[in-house]
């Protein structure tokens, strides 16, 4: 997100009713949220709908909204919410509450020692490398996933993950540094075995 | 840790994200770079987080609103009239 064009975003307008604000708004956070509802559900379409169910969640509860936390924290908070409410409806077998979601040590063991951090970019982020990418945060589970798109792809600080998700700062840390070394070693896999090829 | 020739390094592990992000107090600083300056493994480790968040972090990874998609949007919302308006 522009965090300069939040910044500019007036909340006394938008309370007031500034329906252009209102547009301002929209279009300052419309690209992030609907990339968010894109990781967590996997479809366009549902993309879409917490897009929408946000925009109308904020325009119903503006009124309300009482600074405690940034706006684009309050933000956050709604489209995690409805992100996760269409997860519980759609994935209903999915446990998103569990305080120990994540907390398995297993998770953190490292199997992959190759170093392929050298590689080029433009070799890394190729078709094929993207999709790995892609695939490996679309197979974090869904409570390690919120949390790594909001700290690591959006840039919301711990404290604002934390507010945004309503965790403990612990937890956030203990689910971030789970997805951080579930990603590494899902690419370490893949990278790795082309590095060891190509030396 | 397998083929890892260090005891501490799974507790150290657990420090790695903090130190990426900068948020590691200064003793746990110390004693995981000691660390780190003689584990070949754990540098691997710590180099290929790096890099991989940089990958997350690569202009590629933003995916901006579709139009039909902004337009729907501002339709919902009653905003139709802001619609050429972009920001």
């Amino acid at each position: 997100m522009n965090k300069t064009m939040s910044l500019e975003i007036s909340v006394e307008a938008l309370i007031a009713g500034d329906r252009a604000e209102f547009a301002r708004l929209v279009d300052v956070y419309s690209s992030p949220i609907y990339r968010l509802g894109l990781r967590m559900l996997g479809t366009p379409q549902d993309a879409e709908d917490v897009l929408q169910n946000t925009f109308l969640n904020v325009l119903t509860h503006l009124s309300t909204f009482e600074g405690r936390s940034s706006l684009s924290t309050w933000f956050y908070r709604i489209a995690a919410n409805e992100a996760l409410m269409l997860i519980r409806k759609k994935k209903p077998e999915i446990n998103l509450d569990d305080a120990q979601a994540g907390d398995n040590d297993e998770d953190l063991l490292p199997t992959q020692f190759t170093d392929w951090s050298a590689l080029p970019e433009d070799e890394l982020l190729s078709g094929e490398g993207k999709k790995i990418l892609d695939t490996a945060i679309q197979t974090l589970p869904e409570s390690m996933r919120i949390v790594f798109l909001l700290r690591d792809v959006e840039g919301l600080s711990i404290k604002e993950t934390a507010n945004a998700l309503n965790l403990t700062e612990t937890n956030v840390k203990t689910r971030l540094l789970r997805a951080r070394m579930f990603l590494r070693e899902q690419l370490s896999t893949y990278h790795g075995e082309r590095f060891i090829r190509e030396e | 840790m397998t083929n890892h020739a260090h005891t501490n390094c799974e507790e150290l592990l657990s420090s790695l994200s903090a130190y990426i992000d900068g948020d590691l107090g200064p003793e746990l600083c110390q004693e995981l770079e000691k660390h780190l300056a003689g584990c070949d493994n754990c540098r691997v480790v710590l180099n290929t987080t790096r890099r991989t968040l940089d990958l997350v972090h690569t202009p590629l990874e933003k995916t901006d609103l579709p139009e039909d998609v902004r337009e729907r949007l501002f339709k919902r919302l009653n905003l139709d009239d802001y619609l050429s308006q972009k920001s």
